[in-house]
Order: C-alpha cells, then structure tokens, then sequence
C-alpha cells in the first residue's frame, strides 16, 4: 500500500475553499480514494452535496476532469465516459491509461440511482463507483433514504408522538453489490482512512466494475458537533452498524474485527438524530437496533466464514 | 450510388453503420427496436468500430451518451415514445453541455392509453429541450436527415444535439427504394468529430456541468437559443452543400405546389406523401392546393414559414398531437404565431388527426381542403378522424 508520506506528494484532486460544511466527512473520503490512483482520474459525480459544494459556476475545487450529469445517472454517465475511452483509444485519439470514478451520495445511489448502478456494474464496465453514504438527502434538507438506519429522525420520516422516526432497517446495498458478481465490493468507513486507501488502491488495481460503499458522517443531518465526524465514523465500525468489509472476487472477508464490539448506543446518543429514542418508552427501538446489528454481524462473520456465536 | 430497398428502421440503422460512431447506447422500444437490433448485429459482426452500450434503460442510454459525447466521442442513439419521455429529464442537460449528440427517432404515441403506432406527441414533447428535431417523409429522408443531423450537430457555430425521425410503423416499417451513399463517401463526408472540450483531457481538467445559478443559469439558457438559431444558416447549407455532392438538396421545409396555391396545409412526415396525392387530384379538378411540409422543426424557421405561406387565403395546420387545451397542436401555435404580424394574411385553421395511428387517408386530407374552401365558416380547431 501507497505509504501516507508518499500520498502527501500525489496532487490534490480536490482544492479546499470548496463549500462543504465543517466536519464534512466527503472531502477526505473524495481525497483519499482519488489519490490512491496511480493513474489520471476522470470523475462523475451525482448531483448531490459533493457536486453543489464543489462546484458553484464561475468556481470549481475540482483539479481533475469532472462531470456532473444528473441525479440518478452517475453510474450510467461513467459507462458513457469509459466506452468513449475504449473506442478513442483504440483509435490512438486518447492518452491513457485512466481511471473513471463515479461519486454519488446514499440517495443517488440506494434510492434513484439504483438501476443506473445496477446495469452499469452487470455490463461489466472498467469503472469505480463510490457511494459517499450519509444515510440521508442531506443536500436538500435531510430526507430520508434507502440507507437511513432504523429510529434515525429525517425530515420526511420524521420522530414523532406516534412514530419513532425511520420505521425499517435500511438495505444492505453492499450485499445487494457483492451479488452482481463484479470483481471488488467493499464498504469502508470515513474514520478508517488507511484502511479506505488500501482499499481504493485494491480497487483501482483491478480490471472491471468496483463498488466501494463509504460511510460518511454528516455533521448536519446526524446533528453532532462538526469535530466529532472521524470519532463517530469510528464508532461507527467498532459498535458493529457499519463494519468494514470486502468482497473480492466472490470471497468475503472482513477487515476489522473489534476487539470488543460496543453497544450501539455509544455512536446513537452522539447525534440528535437518535435522540428521541433515549426518551422514556422507547428503550425497545434501542434493543431492536441493537438486535439488528448483533444479527446482521453474525450474518457478516458467517459470510466470511469466521467463527460465529460470540460479540466480541 | 448504391440503390436499395429499405424500411425507415433498416435505413437509420444503415446510417449509423456508415457514420460508425465511436459510441452507440440503446435500448429497444417498439417500433425502433429494430434500429438497435440491426445495429447491435453490425457490432456482433465487426461492420462498425463502436463500442456499443446496451445499457438498462432510456434514461441510462442517454446518460452514457451524455458520458461519451464530453469524452468528445462521436456519439448516437435511438429511441420511441415511453423511451423518449424516459430520455426527458437528460435531453436539455445534453443540450446545455452543447453535446452533439444524434438520435434516430422512431414516432409514437405516448401512453395514456398504451399505444404502439404512429403520432408526434412523444417529440413534440420535448420540442423546447434544444434539440434539433426533423421529420421525415420516408426511409430516404430518414437516411439523408440521419446523416445531415450529424453534420449540422457537430458544426462549430451550432454544437447542439440532434435527432432525425419517422412516422411509427408507416415508414419506420414501410419499405421503400433509397438510394444510399458509399460508405466511403460518408466516412469522406462527415470526418471525425473535433471536440474543444473532452473529460478525458487531463492535462486541463475542465469541470463540466457545474451548478449554475441566479447569476449565469439565464445567461447560458440564452446561448442555447442563440446557438439554435445559428443552426438555421448551418442546415441550409447543409442541404444545400449535401444536394450539391449526392444529388438531394434539403431546406427548412418542401414547398409542393405552392407558387400559385391559394389554399394550403402545413404538415409533418408521412403524411405528406398522402398529402401530394391529394393535392395532385384537387389540382385536376383546378383547385389551387398546396402544402408546405415542415422538414426542421427545430429550428423553428419562422420568417421562412411567413413567406411561403403569406399570400394564401387559406391554411390548415396539421398536428399528429395535441396539446389538449392550447390554442391549437404544437405546429398550429408555431404557424399561427409566426403570420400574426402579417398587415394581411391567411386565415389559418388547426387540425388535430391521426393519434395513436389513427390513418389518414387521401379522402381525410381532401375533406380538409374541401374546408379550407369554406374557412371562415370553420372552427380555430378540428378534430380529423375522430368518432365524437
């Protein structure tokens, strides 16, 4: 792997001055996988945070090519991108070789960019696409989505007297990936940056579709303090809701087995999303999620072909 | 000149065989599947060099486009109705990343109900997305329009996309004799696609497609205008220059009779041929019939329109769609709009006829002008055709 004082040398993709808020947790994701590419970058985004953030007209932080189509098309816009690639460059009209990555946040990618997602990857093309997941639209406004986790308190899913916000778990997307069979799949964390290089690295390594799921605190819609985004992108992995994880070749392995799983409630009671279920009444949604998380990480460890039956 | 018998689907397809874009994604929908299925045979047999993106869906076909044609690939697609309306939300970003992208257009009805056969109202629909948009009469207008849109797309001073179309099943399935070009002749004809700008330059990373908002969003919306109606200059001289190699010039529209008609009906596509058998059998009996059969609608070329058309006493305007409560069909509104400046001008009537393929038959097109006789006794807006 790409050592961190070799990383530091790569150029920038992306500059700062760019619009994200304090303690966003896209910038060093977008930064890191980028500069984890040995070759040229070319990089689709979905409309969303990263595009409106980094992109306001006569501005760009972008040092790389960019292109922001729409919505729900990232996927589809990169398959464009790497054909055009193909055929220009069997032409010798093209320098090479490059690496195509497309962006696009939970909501472009889960919810209306799913079926874009999904044939782009069947269709086998040479491309990256990251999901900078936030479990929600945070861009306008914290609606919910397809990756909102369960008791999460959004603007269109709200908390209220009879409901106690996000009613289901979300999808397992990373899964829902690893099934089209494509050569890397991996999820990854904000928090974990080494082990988010590795992996880009990894996937930039191999011919073919990529998917990388990376979860990305947000500072607004999780309602915690913006210093707080790496801590709580930790917490994420070592309470168990978001394990990191890696699918390669149709072989599961998991990347981090903490030595001691924590409650889940040490990552919720952080984000005032949750903190409606810390009131009196509620403590069986927290023994759900908590349930939920347990059951899903056996199914993680077994996939993997671990040892089961135990938290820690 | 190789000389052929071709249906509308075979001879777009034929089109893009020899324009051998670096890009083609589609996907199929009645009744231009057979445009991608022909084409996709041409790929499985190595007759083109494209990379071909069968992709999921319409909207995916033009989103990659949209992908390839920044990548400054040449880049093309085709597509009908339910396809079309799906492309919607894509068509006027293509148009503002000034992509020339080409579609080869099959017209359909648009659901509701489900419908399969012929009318405009899946392109009419997106007529204001800065598209260059042209009917075809027949396969040969559809191969000739197919390989002028490209021409005229990819012009400097015009950098727009483009489609070409024919009426659903009455030309896309309708064989006729066409006279082709050499495949050298169109590689000769067209050359590659320069591209100013490409995503793939990484040596100067644009960004493309950047938010725009209150202080440039207008601004670039007007260049878009601007740059459509640049494209008017650019297609005649297209046509004319495309007339002057292969023999067939093109303009904005067929004037067909019109120098000392005093009656006339404005039209699209295919039933403009059934139109001319109309008119030559009125012109028997010494009415003074004529047509004006509308190539470009896109550019909207007004001024001409107002010329050919002012000294008639009588126009019908007919529209294959309707826009259900405005003043008239998409073409009538055009037409109506374009001579109302006129001091003295034709009384101009509206036709709404042939949705969902509904036919239209010599003696519908003759009943109109037996009306166009008596106009000033007839409504702003008829209905041909249909059992009320």
């Amino acid at each position: 792997m790409v050592s961190i004082k070799e990383l530091a040398k790569r150029k920038e993709p992306l500059t700062g001055g760019h619009r994200a808020c304090a303690g966003c947790g896209f910038p060093q994701i977008v930064k890191m996988i980028l500069m984890a590419s040995k070759d040229p970058v070319v990089v689709v985004c979905a409309t969303g945070c990263l595009e409106v953030s980094t992109t306001i007209f006569p501005y760009t932080a972008w040092k790389v090519p960019f292109l922001h189509n729409a919505f729900e098309n990232s996927a589809a816009t990169a398959s464009g991108i790497e054909a055009a690639y193909e055929a220009l460059r069997k032409k010798g009209k093209t320098k090479g070789p490059i690496n195509v990555v497309a962006f696009g946040g939970d909501g472009g990618t889960y919810d209306i960019g799913f079926q874009s997602l999904s044939g782009a990857m069947e269709r086998g093309h040479n491309l990256l696409y990251v999901c900078y997941n936030n479990e929600a639209y945070m861009n306008t406004g914290i609606q919910r989505s397809g990756a909102t986790p369960m008791g999460a308190s959004t603007t269109t899913e709200p908390a209220g007297k009879v409901r106690p916000g996000k009613m289901r778990p979300r999808k397992d997307l990373t899964g829902i990936m690893a099934a089209h069979n494509i050569p890397y799949v991996a999820q990854a964390s904000a928090g974990y940056y080494v082990d988010l290089i590795r992996k880009a690295e990894k996937a930039f390594s191999v011919p073919g579709p990529k998917f990388l799921n990376v979860l990305q605190p947000c500072r607004l819609g999780w309602a915690y303090k913006p210093e707080l985004t790496m801590e709580i992108a930790r917490l994420a992995v070592q309470t168990c809701m978001w394990p990191l994880y890696e699918v390669e070749d149709g072989k599961w392995k998991v990347n981090m087995k903490p030595r001691e799983k924590k409650p889940v409630v040490e990552l919720l009671r952080y984000q005032d999303r949750f903190r409606h279920l810390f009131k009196p009444g509620n403590e069986k949604i927290l023994e759900e999620i908590q349930a939920d998380i347990d059951k899903n990480w056996e199914i993680l460890l077994d996939r993997c072909g671990e040892k089961t039956g135990g938290s820690a | 000149m190789p000389i052929a018998a071709k249906t509308g689907n075979e001879a777009m397809a034929e089109a893009m065989r020899q324009i051998n874009p670096d890009v083609v994604a589609a996907y199929p929908i009645t009744p231009a599947t057979e445009i991608v299925m022909i084409f996709a045979q041409f790929v499985a047999n190595g007759l083109v060099d494209t990379e071909y993106i069968p992709v999921e869906s319409e909207h995916s076909a033009m989103s990659a486009c949209v992908g390839a044609s920044s990548a400054g690939a040449r880049v093309m697609t085709g597509t009908s109705s339910q396809g079309l309306a799906l492309m919607y939300e894509i068509l006027p970003i293509a148009a503002a990343l000034r992509l020339p992208i080409v579609m080869s257009i099959v017209n359909r009805a648009l659901s509701g109900p489900i419908n399969i056969h012929c009318d405009h109202s899946d392109t009419m629909g997106a007529r204001d997305f800065g598209w260059i948009q042209m009917f075809s009469e027949n396969p040969q207008e559809a191969y000739d329009n197919v390989l002028q849109v490209v021409k005229i797309a990819e012009d400097p001073r015009v950098k727009l996309p483009g489609w070409a179309s024919t009426d659903g099943f009455i030309i896309s399935h309708g064989m006729e004799r066409i006279e082709m070009l050499e495949d050298a002749e169109v590689k000769k004809y067209l050359g590659d696609r320069k591209a100013e700008n490409s995503v793939l330059d990484i040596d100067k990373p644009k960004t493309f497609g950047a938010i725009d908002l209150q202080d440039y969003y207008f601004e670039h919306r007007r260049q878009i205008a601007e740059a459509m109606k640049n494209a008017g200059p650019v297609i005649l001289e297209v046509g004319k220059d495309f007339g002057k190699k292969f023999g067939r010039e093109y303009g904005f529209f067929e004037e067909y009779k019109l120098d000392d008609a005093e009656i006339a009906i404005v039209a699209l596509g295919s039933t403009c041929g059934t139109a001319k058998v109309a008119i030559d059998q009125l012109r028997e009996k010494g009415v003074k019939a004529g047509m004006l059969k509308v190539r470009v609608f896109r550019p909207f070329a007004a001024e001409e329109v107002v010329k050919t058309l002012a000294k008639l006493k009588g126009v019908a305007v007919l529209d294959r769609s309707d826009s259900l409560s405005a003043q008239g069909g998409p073409l009538f509104t055009e037409v109506r709009s374009a001579l109302f400046d006129l001091q003295s001008k034709p009384k101009v009537i509206n036709y709404i006829y042939g949705l969902g393929g509904r036919d239209i038959c010599v003696e519908d097109i003759e009943s109109v002008f037996s009306n166009l006789q008596n106009i000033d006794e007839m409504p702003l807006i008829n209905y041909q055709g249909v059992r009320e």
